[in-house]
């Protein structure tokens, strides 16, 4: 099977682009390997959610104060969240950068080409609201991660990252 | 019973350069009562103000951020109280504006309006101080020992509407609302 991309390598691409903080729902495909070592950084604020649309706010509310953070979910998380990703990432332009676990995609296909309803129309709903998205299924992809937040900051919109495989620890 | 916009106005005077995260109603007549730069309007989707709110406290922990929330929009995002709580955010000061309907689509009934306890909600989320009031003068007289403690803080104001302010939604939901904000909280002291 192969691997999934390295925790370490996602905690410096996120130190490179100047995150200091965290919003985060647990999802199962960062969970060890991402969540619980940013929860022991502390280079990074670590702000645990309740509930997925929160944290889109949180995050504007950051980006408002002058702070660059990433929201930590799974997919279903991001799909029950749209009315505020629309309304307030995309509408409003805001630098809402998500980092999204894809929880049941197979390890050797893409998000758009999984068996699972749930998992294949993640990323063409994204495509209809026109927000920007990475694929990050090895620790190669994980080169795209800083320059794709510090776009999402410097243009003033939204981005995601889809994490295809279990994030390595 | 208070009025909302009574209730605002007593605010008003004490708010200094807190910013002012307010929503629906409550912002429309914020808008009228005290259109300050400081103010946040842009809350985009319902419910949603507290996060706003605690996104600025966090990332602005010297100044003090007030909420001005609706009971039907807090409703929304009940756990909300709980990431606060958890976050503790000292300079975040959560007003509830309750007239036990959502107002802004029709002033239908909240669901269980008349038996819903928001103050024993937010102290049951963690939020050590909560306080309710129904009456103007104690509430404004408590108002600057209220804004002088150490948050989180939440306040139930039991209500009914006051003057009717014209709806805005263009203007709150406008470039121009956040640009204001921005530019403000720059040169703010």
């Amino acid at each position: 099977m192969p691997s999934g991309p390295s925790g370490a390598a996602i905690i410096t691409a996120l130190d490179q682009a100047r995150v200091r903080f965290v919003a985060a729902v647990p999802d199962i495909v960062t969970s060890e390997g991402l969540l619980w070592p940013l929860s022991r950084d502390s280079r990074f604020h670590l702000i645990r959610l309740c509930k997925e649309d929160e944290g889109i706010s949180i995050c504007t509310g950051l980006a408002f104060a002058g702070h660059r953070a990433v929201l930590l979910m799974q997919q279903t998380g991001l799909l029950d969240s749209i009315n505020s990703i629309c309304a307030i990432a995309v509408k409003y332009r805001q630098p809402v950068c998500m980092i999204v676990g894809m929880q049941g995609k197979e390890a050797d296909q893409l998000p758009d080409r999984s068996a699972h309803h749930a998992v294949r129309i993640v990323g063409p709903i994204l495509d209809a609201m026109g927000v920007e998205r990475i694929s990050i299924e090895d620790t190669g992809d994980v080169a795209a991660l800083a320059s794709a937040i510090d776009a999402a900051y410097t243009q003033e919109r939204p981005m995601v990252a889809l994490i295809g495989r279990e994030v390595t620890a | 019973m208070m009025r909302r916009d009574d209730c605002l106005r007593a605010i008003a005077r004490v708010r200094g350069e807190a910013i002012v995260v307010a929503t629906y109603q409550a912002a429309f007549d914020w808008m009228r009562i005290d259109p300050h730069p400081l103010n946040y309007l842009s809350i985009g989707a319902m419910g949603q103000a507290s996060s706003h709110a605690l996104g600025l406290a966090i990332g602005l922990p010297d100044r003090r951020v007030i909420v001005l929330d609706g009971d039907g929009s807090l409703l929304m995002n009940l756990g909300s109280l709980v990431t606060i709580a958890g976050a503790r955010p000292a300079n975040l000061f959560h007003f509830v504006c309750n007239n036990g309907c959502y107002e802004a689509n029709g002033s239908h009934p909240l669901p269980a309006a008349d038996q819903v306890d928001f103050a024993g909600v937010a102290r049951a989320a963690g939020i050590r101080e909560v306080f309710q009031f129904d009456e103007l003068v104690q509430f404004a007289a408590a108002l600057p020992e209220i804004l002088a403690l150490s948050g989180p803080v939440f306040v139930n104001l039991r209500m009914v509407p006051g003057d009717p302010s014209p709806q805005d939604y263009s203007y709150i939901h406008s470039e121009a609302a956040r640009a204001a904000f921005r530019a403000a909280l720059a040169t703010a002291p």
